[in-house]
């Protein structure tokens, strides 16, 4: 049985340690929650993720307030409604667009961060799998929100990513239907869409970032070299007051307060396409109402699925949808794919740094390919980026296979 | 600095990334059309035109710059305008089509070419005449017959260019250039003008069909229902906006909206009426973001010192 202090007040440090364990908490997830010190501003973006995720679950709330799921007034409640008439609506909804094209910024440059540093290796493949699902959760997300405001793309865009699921020759319409709730993208479909746009994804979505970030407490973040830190060791010496010799700072206030300032630069940028750049983040052919019988001239997704539509898009649809299907288990599966226990940054790896660029450059051409009209030159291109991402995985594993000999012979 | 380094290539690859899937892919899937600066000479009339109509534009259109070239007489001008307000009565009724349209401020909303052209023949200017096989049976056509002397087209359009040229708010530009076909629901405005408020629902309802009944004679007149226009500022890009009021035929081929000939000080009216109420928020937008910009400003500084602080000792 636990000791309690009688005379201890309510609420006061004592009190609560006493009953939640403060202290404890305090030091496992702050104090002595520690963090190398050899780091950049590139380990700030997890802290910038999450702060872009309240960002976008507040703004949310407040455009909940009028939004209407019903295919009549969707629109109106959102462009005009919330556009006009609600104060400060307009605000919330630049936000909350803007917010949702930047985190999928700042998810790229966290997953290319990752592989750049090899962070998803040794003791890190759980951080890696929780934040792939956190990338399945966050696609779902925006694509689900993207249906709300029911304009042309809404609509048109819903009914070929819906379609997908057809899956080619097996003529899966059934299942198709099943999703939309009618044969075509109508009332059923919207609710259920609103439904997992403002319950069950983010639900979903906070459940993994516990999970990512308890898969974060025992391995460590990673550092800029790839050294293989002794925690209990620099621990030691920072309690001792050696914070020069020690290898690693406390994330609370030490580590925080990097992140905090690369917050303060990141909101500038953010707010300033919140107020004077907002239209790359908000499609000008969503500004149509639906129309089921008027097929927009060009169907594209945001920006950030462009690369999983363009591997989809040169094939003829079977070979499309398996190579789709490769790429993305591709990518879940990285941890598993390079075979070499290297831990370090792409620079000290050099194969593996060729690799990477071309991995980089490969995904901003599919990118670029999968807004382009699918004609002449840019089709064969796509086509030739698609084919050399597919084979990015079998090159990794031939890469890390020589590494790993490698690493064995010295 | 390796951080500045950093910084450098993830801000390269994202600016690269914004370039090239904003500004060149939207170059790639939207013909640029050039504008015309809003002054109508029919040039682009002609281009377009089939073979056998080519000769007949040409002649068309250099009539129009003959006439252009007159003086007209003022006074005069007030006697022949009798003949348009047969017609433009403000009485609200449909007339072939559409309810023709209040001239209040015909004189500044429209080219003076533009207004020549349009009495000459009405589907000639309006570039619509493969419509008809007839010109004359165009809803305006008939003024051909009682304003057919280049003298006439002269007067009247000077009377207009002084006596109806006072400055337009930028909802009337837009009632008058455009209400008839395109309807404007987030300012309450129909085929049929304003929507007044009703004390009771059976009148509300009564409204409602009067305005359903003039839709349908617009789709009949257009072959469709014009869409409504109260977001389309957002919709549209600029260029598009503009080169597609210039000449409908220059961006949608063989639709049926008509020309409206404005002239630039009449877009510039539409414009700002068709941003006041699809993208209302720019003046807030404009005086808000300072603030909050400087805001996040001064916080980056407060927090810069803060992690110096903290950071002091550890190299
Ligand atoms: C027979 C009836 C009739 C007469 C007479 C007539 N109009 Fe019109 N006018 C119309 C109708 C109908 C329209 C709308 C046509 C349309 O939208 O296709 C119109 C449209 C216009 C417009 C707008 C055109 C545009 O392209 O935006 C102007 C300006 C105009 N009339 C001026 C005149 C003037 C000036 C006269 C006299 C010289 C005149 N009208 C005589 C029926 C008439
Ligand atoms: C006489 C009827 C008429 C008048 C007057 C008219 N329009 Fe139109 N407009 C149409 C029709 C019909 C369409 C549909 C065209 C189509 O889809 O081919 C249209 C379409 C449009 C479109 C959408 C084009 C697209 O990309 O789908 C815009 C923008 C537009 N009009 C602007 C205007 C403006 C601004 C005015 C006033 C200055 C105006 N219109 C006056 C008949 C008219
Ligand atoms: C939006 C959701 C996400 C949030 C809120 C989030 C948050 C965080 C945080 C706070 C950290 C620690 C600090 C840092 O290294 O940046 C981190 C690390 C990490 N995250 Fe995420 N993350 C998200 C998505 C992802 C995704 C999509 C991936 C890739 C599949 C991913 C992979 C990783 C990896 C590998 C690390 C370890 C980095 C290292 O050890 O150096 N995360 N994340």
């Amino acid at each position: 049985m636990a000791k309690f202090d009688e005379n201890a007040k309510p609420f006061s440090e004592k009190w609560l340690d006493e009953r939640i364990g403060l202290n404890t908490l305090k030091r496992v997830l702050q104090t002595e929650y520690w963090i190398p010190k050899n780091i950049n501003f590139l380990w700030a973006m997890g802290m910038i993720l999450a702060a872009t995720f309240g960002i976008l679950l507040v703004s949310g709330i407040f455009l909940l307030m009028h939004y209407k799921p019903d295919v009549d007034m969707a629109f109106d409640s959102v462009n005009y409604t919330i556009m006009t008439e609600v104060g400060y609506g307009w605000l919330w909804r630049h936000i909350h667009g803007v917010a949702a094209s930047l985190v999928f910024l700042i998810i790229y440059i966290h997953m290319f961060t990752g592989i750049y540093y090899g962070s998803y290796k040794r003791g890190r493949e759980l951080i890696w799998l929780s934040g792939m699902a956190l990338f399945v959760a966050f696609s779902a997300e925006a694509f689900s929100g993207y249906m709300l405001p029911w304009g042309q793309m809404s609509y048109w865009a819903g009914m070929v990513i819906t379609n997908l699921f057809s899956m080619g020759s097996l003529e899966l319409n059934g299942l198709v239907e099943w999703i939309r709730g009618d044969y075509v993208p109508g009332d059923a479909y919207l609710m259920r869409f609103f439904m997992l746009h403002v319950l069950l994804i983010p639900l979903v979505i906070i459940g993994l970032i516990v999970l990512h970030f308890g898969t974060l407490r025992l391995p460590h973040v990673n550092n800029q070299e790839g050294e293989d830190i002794d925690f209990e060791e620099a621990e030691k010496l920072y309690k001792e007051g050696k914070i020069k010799e020690s290898k690693v700072i406390p994330f609370s206030p030490v580590f925080l307060s990097k992140d905090v300032f690369v917050m303060g630069i990141y909101f500038i940028l953010f707010f300033y396409l919140v107020f004077y750049h907002f239209n790359f983040a908000m499609d000008p052919v969503n500004f149509d109402p639906a129309d089921g019988l008027k097929t927009p001239a060009h169907i594209y997704p945001e920006w950030y699925f462009l690369w999983s539509y363009e591997i989809l898009r040169p094939f003829n649809k079977d070979i499309g949808l398996i190579a789709f299907g490769i790429a993305q288990a591709a990518l879940f599966f990285l941890p598993f794919i390079d075979r070499s226990p290297v831990v370090a940054p792409a620079h000290k790896r050099p194969l593996f740094k060729i690799w990477f660029w071309v991995l980089v450059i490969d995904m901003i051409a599919l990118t670029v390919l999968g807004k382009l009209p699918p004609e002449g030159i840019f089709n064969t291109l796509g086509t030739v980026f698609a084919i050399l991402f597919l084979l990015l995985g079998p090159a990794l594993v031939w890469i890390t296979t020589i590494e790993k000999k490698q690493a064995k012979g010295v | 600095m390796r951080e500045l380094k950093i910084l450098a290539v993830v801000v390269f690859f994202s600016l690269l990334v914004y370039v090239l899937v904003e500004p060149f892919a939207h170059s790639q899937m939207h013909k640029h059309v050039e504008g015309h600066n809003f002054v109508y000479t029919g040039e682009a009339d002609i281009v377009q035109a089939s073979k056998e109509k080519k000769e007949t534009k040409k002649k068309f259109w250099s009539d129009v710059k003959k006439i252009a070239s007159i003086k007209g007489d003022v006074k005069a001008g007030e006697a022949v305008f009798a003949n348009c307000v047969a017609c433009h009565n403000g009485a609200n009724v449909n007339m072939g089509g559409v309810i023709p349209p209040k001239l209040d401020h015909a004189g500044s909303i429209y080219d003076k070419n533009y207004l020549i052209a349009l009495i000459k023949d009405p589907a000639m200017a309006s570039n619509v005449d493969h419509k008809y096989e007839d010109t004359s049976t165009h809803p305006m056509g008939s003024v051909k017959f009682t304003v057919n002397s280049d003298k006439d087209i002269a007067d009247v359009v000077a009377y207009m260019l002084v006596h109806k040229a006072g400055e337009a708010t930028p909802k009337e530009a837009y009632e008058e250039a455009c209400v008839r076909c395109h309807a404007m629901r987030y300012d309450k405005l129909t085929q049929l003008g304003e929507t007044p408020g009703f004390k009771y629902e059976k009148d509300a309802l009564a409204h409602k069909i009067k305005v359903l009944e003039e839709q349908e004679k617009v789709k009949t007149y257009m072959g469709k229902l014009p869409p409504d226009l109260s977001m389309i500022i957002r919709a549209r890009s600029e260029n598009f906006l503009e080169t597609f009021i210039e000449n409908p035929q220059s961006q949608l081929p063989g639709t049926s909206m008509p020309r409206v000939g404005l002239s630039k000080e009449g877009y510039e009216k539409v414009k700002a009426y068709l941003t006041a109420i699809g993208d209302p928020s720019k003046p807030e937008r404009e005086r808000l973001g300072p603030w909050v910009i400087g805001f996040f400003i001064i916080f980056s500084i407060l927090a810069y010192l803060w992690k110096k602080e903290k950071w002091r000792g550890h190299y």
